[in-house]
């Protein structure tokens, strides 16, 4: 569960990227949060996987109050979630197999449960027949499979992803967003953060809309602005 | 699940890495063998420069002359005396007679001395001193012993001995602190242009829930295995270096006034100092590179 309470982020450089956010996210949903460039969004995902700290309010993350963490819980508390980039984000020398061996690795998981759970999650992600390729030889919307299967790996109860299908094709980016629902459908929170209004208004979620550093309407189906299909 | 310290996972990955950064590696191991050599060339003068000094030390040496109306019982006692003085190493008494023989030899053609009665000379000691700094204190000393007529000191050449090494010394040691100081900088530089490579791959560690221990270890491992590496060529190489050095002497030195230690004598120390070193270079340069990479 993640909880905002009247968040503020002022920059070092004095831009001022949140005004007071309150936002709420139980276990189990799926948001798409929602803003034109500069809005804020980036700033709330940082906020949450804890690369910034709040300058004001309250923040809290999967039972750790991020206002007054200790840097060394941070590596705990990122466990909890799992992190999907725009850009990927896959290590080019290590295989499929590889990039998603180092995170368990990361947590202390034995080879044992290496290889229970890698093929399993490669599976999910249909990608099962490629474990022994570098991402260099897959194309885009398999490489961004590969980074959803390294934030499942670890079984987060959430995951977070920064503009998933920014770099992907419509036909991909919807297999995507598939993807991504049906591991909700599993039990797994999905915090989505696009702009792609098509795909949004397509899955008929909670959508949450942020503009200036401020929420300006968070509500189940829809863009921000109203616009349906 | 957690498991706290895999060795074998972290010896794994850090000699893994050395391979696929292998370019860099190759650098990092040429800098750590280059500072190594030079180190050790330095360090390998200093010490030949010190043994051979220490040879000449050995060999310093002063006299003390007994009275002349002293017996040879009484002049052995004095030699007793000299014995307790701090510094007098070792001391071996000479006869009147026995001092003549040595005078004569080589000069039996002369008829001038064929006759000479030993009285003529005197009974003395042959000091050999443990520190030669502290010669002309310990000369004075003998002088004031009763039964001690006079002592004959080259007191000038064992200060030139002691001055010559003292700035051998010297020099070696600052030329080595210099090379220690700019060798971990380029060391510590040439493992931040590898580590820097390689940010990404620790920026998305730290995000999916890496300790810094874990992604640390690797990085350690690898410095590690980079140093010996290097400590292991540059061994060999100053071997080699070492050897044709000497021979070189050898060949330029008919009078063999210059002695060089053999490099087998001085195996285990050298290997050490350099499997030290090198280990401590690779270790710190990782340290010290990987730092500011770890504030994701």
């Amino acid at each position: 569960m993640i909880r905002l309470i009247d968040v503020q982020k002022e920059y070092d450089n004095g831009t001022k990227a949140l005004k007071g956010v309150n936002l709420r996210i139980d276990d189990g949903e799926f948001v798409f949060l929602v803003g034109p460039s500069g809005s804020g969004k980036s700033t709330v995902i940082k906020l949450i996987t804890g690369e910034i700290a709040a300058t004001e309010g309250r923040l809290m993350v999967n039972g750790y109050n991020l206002s007054n963490i200790a840097p060394r819980q941070i590596p705990y508390m990122r466990r909890t979630l799992g992190i999907i980039f725009q850009d990927f984000r896959l290590i080019e020398k290590k295989t499929v197999y590889e990039n998603l061996a180092f995170v368990m690795r990361a947590i202390g998981a034995s080879t044992r449960e290496l290889r229970r759970r890698i093929p399993y999650v490669l599976q999910l992600v249909g990608l099962d027949q490629k474990a022994d390729h570098y991402p260099g030889q897959l194309s885009g919307g398999e490489q961004q499979r590969v980074a959803i299967a390294r934030a499942l790996v670890n079984n987060p109860s959430m995951i977070i992803a920064d503009e998933p299908t920014g770099n992907l094709d419509p036909q991909r980016s919807l297999e995507i967003m598939m993807l991504l629902e049906r591991i909700n459908e599993l039990g797994t929170t999905v915090l989505v953060v696009t702009h792609e209004k098509s795909l949004v208004n397509r899955f008929s979620k909670r959508v949450v809309a942020i503009e200036n550093g401020r929420i300006i309407s968070d509500e189940t189906g829809g863009y921000y602005n109203g616009e349906k299909i | 699940m957690a498991r706290k310290f895999d060795a074998g996972y972290y010896f794994r990955e850090g000699f893994h890495s050395i391979f696929t950064h292998g370019f860099m590696s190759f650098a990092a191991v040429c800098m750590i063998v280059a500072c190594l050599l030079i180190m050790g060339s330095f360090s390998l003068l200093a010490v030949n420069l010190d043994h051979m000094l220490g040879d000449l030390e050995k060999e310093n040496e002063f006299l003390a002359y007994i009275e002349e109306d002293y017996t040879e019982e009484q002049a052995r006692a004095v030699g007793e005396e000299i014995q307790k003085i701090p510094n007098v190493a070792q001391i071996t008494f000479v006869t009147r007679a026995e001092a003549l023989e040595d005078f004569k030899a080589g000069r039996e053609d002369n008829d001038l001395l064929s006759d000479l009665p030993a009285t003529v000379l005197r009974d003395r000691f042959r000091i050999h001193v443990t520190d030669i700094e502290q010669l002309k204190q310990t000369s004075d000393a003998v002088r004031e012993v009763t039964g001690v007529g006079d002592v004959a000191v080259a007191d000038k050449i064992a200060e030139g001995f002691v001055m010559v090494r003292n700035i051998a010394t010297g020099v070696a040691v600052v030329l080595i602190g210099i090379l220690m100081i700019v060798s971990l900088f380029i060391i510590a530089n040439t493992i931040k242009l590898a580590t820097f490579y390689r940010r990404e791959e620790i920026a998305i560690m730290k995000m999916c829930g890496a300790t810094n221990a874990f992604v640390q270890w690797p990085f350690v491992v690898e410095g590690l295995l980079l140093g010996l590496t290097g400590a292991l060529v540059a061994f060999f190489a100053q071997w080699g270096i070492y050897q044709m050095v000497g021979k070189l002497i050898i060949q330029g030195n008919g009078l063999s006034l210059v002695t060089m230690l053999s490099y087998k004598s001085m195996i285990k120390n050298i290997l050490a100092t350099f499997c030290g070193t090198g280990a401590l270079i690779g270790v710190g340069g990782s340290l010290l590179a990987i730092r500011k990479f770890l504030q994701v």
